[in-house]
C-alpha cells in the first residue's frame, strides 16, 4: 500500500474513533459548541482528505454527514434519530476503510441508502421553523447548468454557492467562530499534542525492544566476565553502560506503553447504542483512562472488557420503570475505572443494575453438573457468584455473543487467565455489579525464579509463585509419599507435588533424593500445588521469547529466554502443570468453591480421603485429616510386649492395633501404618496396603453395623468402608479419649450435637462422650427444635453451621428466642471461618466458634462454656 | 518451495550426513556454526536435539541422524549446524560435517529412484549426479515440517 493511503487510513481510524465519542457526548449535551466544533473539524478533514486522495465513495458520505452536522451547528436540535444516523455512516465509512486497507482501493457498492437519509434528514430539520438560511439562500440563488446528473454526494453548484455564501457572510450566531479561533486551540493540545508526538510503527518499536533485550543479555554477560577478574579497568565504563542499558530498557519498555483508555475508546459508543436499543438510560462513567499499560496486554484485555461493559448494559441495568419501581434514579450507570497497584493494573468494571441472578445461577451449576443439589445449598451467595467463571459455565463459543447475564464470564476468565492476570466479581442483588481484574503491566519481561531439575535449568514464573519450601528427610517439612504420589503437610493443608524432573520426562540418577528437595509452593487460579526442584539459585528478570513452533505442543512450557550467561533455558507454564498433576485433585466444584474464600469452604464438600487395604480386597477410607502420618516402618522393627504390638517411634513405644482380625502384623518387609498422635501419644493402625488420598465427597450410603466400620460410601465410583477411628483409639490406650484428668463428675453434662452429616456425628459422639457428656445427636436442626419443643433440656448445644434446609444460624437464632432454651450456650462448628461468619454469630449470640476438625478446640470450648454454666 | 533457483545459478552447500552426501539450496542456508552450550528440551520430538543462543536468537536444533532414520553419531568429531530459517523461526540442522559450495549445471536435479529408502525420499527434492558420487538436494521446508511427520507417522 503506499505511504499516503496508509497513513490516511490510520489517521482517519483515529479521527472516527474520537468523533464516535464526541457524537455521543454531544448528544448528552446539544448545546455544548465546542464538541461541535471538534467532530465538525475532523469530518471536515476526512472529506478533505478523500477528495484529495480520489476516494469518491468515503467523499460522498462524509460530506453529506458533514452537511447534517452542519445542521446541528446552525442550531438545529441535534435528535436522536439524526445522531442515529450519523453514527451509522461512520460505521459505514470504517467499512469502506477496511476494505480501502486489504485491497488498496475502496469496494464495490453503493451508499445512496445513507446519502439519501442523511439529505431526507437535512430536509426535514430544514423544514423545521425558522432557520434564516433558507432566505438568505433563496434570495441568492443563479441558475447553473451542469451537463451530466450530479453524482451521489455532489452537490449543486447552487448548493456550493448557498454554502460559500451562508458560512462566511452570517455574522451571528455560534458559527460565526471558526472552529480554529477558540475552541481548537484548547481542545487540541490534550488531544493531539501537535508536534510533540510522532507515529511509529509498531514494528520499529518491538525490533527496538528486541534489540534492548540483546543488549541487556549482552551487558548481562560482560559483568558476569568481569566479575571473574577481581581488578579491571573495565569496571568503571561497564558500570556506566549498564546503567544506561537499564535506563534505555525502561525507556522503550515505555513506549510500548499505552494508556488504557485506548481500549475503552469504543465504550460510549457501544453503551450509547445499547441504551437506545434497549430504551434504557445509561450513564458511562470512565475514571484513569490515562493509566498505562503494555500494548500487548491492552490488546488482549480489549474485548473481555467490552463484553463486559456490554453484560452490564445489556443485562446488568434495569429499564427505567424497573429502575423507579426499585426507587433507584431511571439513569443507570455504568463505571469504568483503572489504577495502578505494584507492577499491576487494577481495572473495574461496576453497574448499578440488579446484580447477579443467584438462583439463576444455582440451577444452571445443578444442571451442568458442577454441584449437586445439596453442595449449592451449602455455599455462600458469593461462591455461587464464582460459578459464573467456571469452564463450560456458559455456552456462548465466544465472548461477543450475548445471551443472558454473566454468559461468557467463563471466556473472559480464561483470557485473563491466559496474561496471568485475576478476576473477581462481587455482586449484592438488587444494587448492583463489580467485576475486578489484576494484570500485569507487561508480559515481555517477568521477574522469573531460576531452578535446577534434572540437571538443566528451567524459569518458573514469579507471578504465580507463593512461597518457597525446603524439604528435608527429617526435618519440619517432609514429603509424605502414598505410593507414586508425593504430598506436603504445609499448615495443616495437604499439598499434591510434583516433581518438575518427572514430570518433564528427565530420568534422575539421584533416585534415593526423594525425601529432599525444594519445594515451590504454586498457585493457578483456584489450585495449589508444589513443584519439587532440585535446587533454587536466584530470580532474574527475563524476556520472554516465543517458543519454537516444533515445541509449542509441550504445555509444560509457555516459551524459552536467554539468561545472563547466554545459555537458553525454558519457561516453565504453571498453568500446563496444574493440568499435568491432573484433575485428580481437584474437581470442578472445588476449583470454583476454593476460589472463593480461602479453602476452607469446599472441605465441607470435598473430603481428602486416604484409601486403603486392611484384611479384605475392598476399599477401606478414613478422612486424611484424622491421620497424623503415614509411616512404613521395617517390620523387624515392631516388637511383642505383653501380647501387644509395639514398635519404638520417636522415642516412645507406640502401641499398633490391627484393624480387624484378618490383618497380620508383617513379620519382614515394610509394614504400613497409619499413626495417630494426640500431644505426646501415638498410636498405630496396622493395614495392608496404602493405595491412594483422593478429594470425594463423603456421602455415607449405608450405615453399618459392625463395630469399626462408619458405613460405606461411594469414593471415586467404588464402594469404600468408611472407617470409625474412634473405635480403634481406645484399643490403644483405653483412655484414649478420657485421659485428661477428669474429675468424676457428680451430674454428667447434656450435649446436644446437631450435624447434618452422619460421618461427623458418629465421629463425635463417641470423642464427646469419652469426654463425660451425655449425647444426643440429631441430623437437623428441625429435628434438634423438635427435642426442645418436647420439653428436653440440654446443658449445651453443639451446631454445625452449613447445614441444608436451616442453617446452624438460624437454629442458633431460634435456640435464643426461646426461652427454654435461651440458656443453652450454642458451639458453633464450620468449616468456613471467615471473619464475616464469626461475628455473624457473635451477633446472635453464639457462645464459641470452633473449626470443623478441630476435635481439642472443641473440648476446651465445651470445657470453658459448661464450667461458665455450672457457676452461673 | 523450488529447489531451482530462479536465477541460473545451482548452488548447493553439502553437507555429509551419515556418509551420505547432501546439498542444500545456497539461498537457504543463513551460517554454518559449531553448537555450543546446547539446551535439551525434555518432551520434545526424538528429532528435536535442543535450543541454543546464537547471537541473540534462539536457535531449534534438527538432529538429522534422527530425521533421516540413521544410527546416531558416535561422539569423536564435534557436529557442524547449518542455520536456515522458516517463517520467522530459525533452525540448525545437525550435520556430521560441512562441505564445499558445489555448482551443479543448470538443470533440474533427477527424481528420486524408486528403491530409494522411504526416511530419504521423503526429505529429498531430488538427486544431482556429480562426478563419481550422488548429492540428494534437501527439502529444507520438509525437514522442518516435524509435527506433520509425526502425526503422519
Amino acid at each position: 500500500m503506499d505511504d499516503l493511503l496508509r497513513e490516511f487510513v490510520t489517521e482517519t481510524n483515529e479521527n472516527l474513533d474520537v468523533v464516535d465519542v464526541e457524537l455521543v457526548r454531544f448528544e448528552q449535551d446539544p448545546t455544548n459548541a465546542k464538541i461541535l466544533d471538534n467532530i465538525f473539524r475532523l469530518v471536515h478533514t476526512i472529506k478533505g482528505t478523500c477528495g484529495f486522495l480520489g476516494l469518491p465513495r468515503l467523499e460522498a458520505l462524509a460530506h453529506a454527514a458533514e452537511t447534517l452536522m452542519g445542521k446541528f451547528r446552525d442550531g438545529v436540535p441535534a435528535t436522536a434519530d439524526a445522531v442515529t444516523l450519523i453514527l451509522a455512516t461512520i460505521d459505514r465509512i470504517k467499512r469502506i476503510l477496511e476494505s480501502l486497507e486489504h485491497e488498496q482501493r475502496e469496494p464495490d457498492g453503493t451508499d445512496d441508502d445513507l446519502i439519501a437519509g442523511l439529505r431526507g434528514m437535512v430536509e426535514r430539520l430544514s423544514a423545521a421553523p425558522a432557520p434564516p438560511v433558507e432566505e438568505q439562500a433563496i434570495g441568492t440563488l443563479t441558475p447553473q447548468v451542469l451537463e451530466r446528473p450530479l453524482r451521489p454526494g455532489e452537490d449543486s453548484l447552487d448548493d456550493l454557492e448557498r454554502a460559500f455564501r451562508d458560512t462566511p457572510v452570517d455574522p451571528v450566531g455560534r458559527r460565526a467562530k471558526p472552529a480554529t479561533d477558540e475552541a481548537a486551540p484548547k481542545d487540541e493540545e490534550p488531544a493531539r499534542g501537535g508536534s510533540q508526538s510522532i507515529r511509529v510503527a509498531v514494528d520499529t518499536l518491538e525490533h527496538l525492544m528486541t534489540m534492548v533485550s540483546e543488549l541487556v543479555l549482552t551487558r548481562n554477560q560482560l559483568l558476569e566476565i568481569v566479575r571473574r577478574h577481581e581488578e579491571s579497568e573495565f569496571k568503571t565504563p561497564l558500570q556506566r553502560l549498564s546503567n544506561v542499558t537499564a535506563e534505555l530498557q525502561e525507556g522503550v519498555m515505555k513506549t510500548r506503553m499505552q494508556p488504557i483508555g485506548n481500549a475503552w475508546q469504543k465504550m460510549p459508543r457501544i453503551v450509547r447504542d445499547l441504551a437506545n436499543e434497549l430504551g434504557k438510560q445509561i450513564e458511562l462513567e470512565m475514571q484513569g483512562a490515562e493509566t498505562e499499560l503494555d500494548r500487548q496486554v491492552l490488546d488482549l484485555i480489549k474485548d473481555p472488557l467490552t463484553h463486559m461493559v456490554r453484560n452490564s448494559a445489556d443485562h446488568g441495568l434495569e429499564t427505567p420503570r424497573e429502575r423507579r419501581a426499585a426507587g433507584k434514579p431511571e439513569r443507570g450507570r455504568i463505571r469504568l475505572s483503572a489504577y495502578h497497584e505494584g507492577g499491576f493494573i487494577i481495572i473495574e468494571v461496576a453497574d448499578d443494575g440488579r446484580g447477579l441472578d443467584t438462583e439463576r445461577i444455582k440451577a444452571k451449576a445443578i444442571a451442568h453438573g458442577l454441584a449437586s443439589e445439596a453442595e449449592v445449598e451449602k455455599l455462600t451467595e458469593a461462591q455461587i457468584h464464582k460459578f459464573i467463571f467456571t469452564p463450560g459455565f456458559s455456552t456462548a463459543a465466544s465472548i461477543t455473543s450475548v445471551s443472558g447475564r454473566g454468559v461468557g464470564m467463563d471466556v473472559v476468565r480464561s483470557n485473563i487467565d491466559q496474561i496471568g492476570g485475576a478476576i473477581d466479581v462481587k455482586s449484592v442483588a438488587g444494587v448492583g455489579l463489580s467485576f475486578t481484574i489484576k494484570i500485569p503491566l507487561t508480559l515481555a519481561i517477568v521477574a522469573a525464579l531460576i531452578v535446577e531439575a534434572g540437571g538443566d535449568r528451567f524459569a518458573i514464573p514469579q507471578l504465580s509463585v507463593i512461597e518457597l519450601v525446603r524439604a528435608r528427610a527429617g526435618g519440619e517439612h517432609r514429603i509424605e509419599r502414598i505410593r507414586d504420589t508425593s504430598v506436603l503437610r504445609l499448615r495443616n493443608k495437604l499439598l499434591p507435588l510434583a516433581r518438575l524432573s518427572r514430570l518433564l520426562g528427565m530420568n534422575t540418577d539421584k533416585a534415593g533424593d526423594v525425601e529432599n528437595g525444594f519445594i515451590v509452593v504454586t498457585q493457578v487460579g483456584s489450585q495449589t500445588f508444589g513443584i519439587v526442584v532440585d535446587a533454587v539459585f536466584h530470580t532474574e528478570e527475563i524476556v520472554v521469547k516465543p517458543i519454537s513452533s516444533r515445541l509449542r505442543h509441550i504445555a509444560l512450557f509457555s516459551g524459552n529466554t536467554i539468561l545472563g550467561d547466554g545459555s537458553v533455558i525454558m519457561i516453565i507454564d504453571p498453568n500446563g502443570v496444574a493440568q499435568a498433576l491432573g484433575s485428580a485433585g481437584t474437581s470442578q466444584l472445588a476449583a470454583a468453591a476454593a476460589a472463593t474464600d480461602k479453602v476452607a469452604a469446599d472441605s465441607e464438600l470435598m473430603t481428602s480421603l486416604l484409601l486403603f487395604r486392611a484384611g479384605a480386597p475392598q476399599l477401606k477410607a478414613v478422612p486424611l485429616s484424622l491421620v497424623t502420618r503415614l509411616e512404613e516402618i521395617d517390620a523387624r522393627k515392631i516388637e511383642l510386649s505383653n501380647g501387644r504390638h509395639m514398635v519404638q517411634y520417636r522415642g516412645h513405644l507406640m502401641p499398633l492395633v490391627s484393624m480387624g482380625e484378618n490383618v497380620r502384623v508383617r513379620a519382614e518387609g515394610a509394614q504400613p501404618l497409619l499413626v495417630f498422635s494426640d500431644g505426646a501419644r501415638s498410636m498405630a493402625l496396622v493395614v495392608d496396603q496404602i493405595v491412594d488420598i483422593v478429594e470425594d465427597r463423603l456421602d455415607i450410603q449405608v450405615a453399618s453395623a459392625n463395630a469399626g466400620v462408619l458405613g460405606s460410601a461411594i469414593v471415586k465410583g467404588q464402594a469404600t468402608e468408611i472407617v470409625d477411628v474412634g473405635h480403634f483409639l481406645p484399643l490403644a490406650f483405653e483412655d484414649w479419649f478420657r485421659r485428661k484428668e477428669q474429675p468424676a463428675r457428680i451430674r454428667r453434662h447434656s450435649l446436644l450435637l446437631v450435624d447434618d452429616s452422619p460421618f461427623f456425628r458418629n465421629m463425635l459422639s463417641p470423642v464427646l462422650q469419652a469426654a463425660g457428656y451425655e449425647v444426643t445427636s440429631v441430623g437437623s436442626a428441625r429435628e434438634a427444635l423438635a427435642l426442645t419443643g418436647e420439653g428436653q433440656r440440654f446443658d449445651v448445644v453443639v451446631t454445625d453451621i452449613e447445614m441444608p434446609d436451616m442453617d446452624g444460624f438460624e437454629f442458633a437464632q431460634r435456640l435464643r428466642n426461646d426461652p427454654r432454651t435461651a440458656d443453652a450456650p450454642v458451639i458453633a462448628m464450620s468449616s468456613v471461618a471467615s471473619a464475616e461468619a464469626i461475628e455473624r454469630g457473635r451477633r446472635i449470640g453464639l457462645a464459641d466458634y470452633v473449626a470443623k476438625f478441630d476435635r481439642q478446640g472443641l473440648i476446651a470450648a465445651l470445657k470453658e462454656q459448661t464450667q461458665l454454666g455450672c457457676a452461673a | 518451495m523450488s529447489t531451482n533457483g530462479d536465477d541460473n545459478l545451482n548452488e548447493y552447500v553439502t553437507a555429509t550426513i551419515g556418509g551420505q552426501l547432501f546439498g542444500l539450496p545456497i539461498r537457504r542456508v543463513q551460517d554454518v556454526f559449531l553448537p555450543e552450550r546446547v539446551t535439551r528440551v525434555p518432551l520434545a520430538p526424538p528429532e528435536i536435539a535442543g535450543v541454543l543462543n546464537l547471537r541473540g536468537r534462539i536457535v531449534t536444533l534438527i538432529d538429522m541422524r534422527q530425521r533421516l532414520g540413521m544410527p546416531p553419531r558416535a561422539d569423536d568429531a564435534p557436529p557442524m549446524a547449518l542455520g536456515v530459517e522458516l517463517r520467522g523461526e530459525f533452525y540448525g540442522l545437525l550435520i556430521d560435517g560441512v562441505g564445499e559450495v558445489l555448482k551443479v549445471p543448470d538443470r533440474a536435479p533427477e527424481p528420486n529412484p524408486v528403491n530409494l529408502d522411504a526416511s530419504l525420499a521423503r526429505l529429498s527434492a531430488g538427486i544431482h549426479r556429480l562426478e563419481g558420487l550422488l548429492m540428494i538436494v534437501l527439502d529444507v521446508d520438509r525437514t522442518l515440517d516435524i509435527a506433520a511427520t509425526a502425526s503422519a507417522a
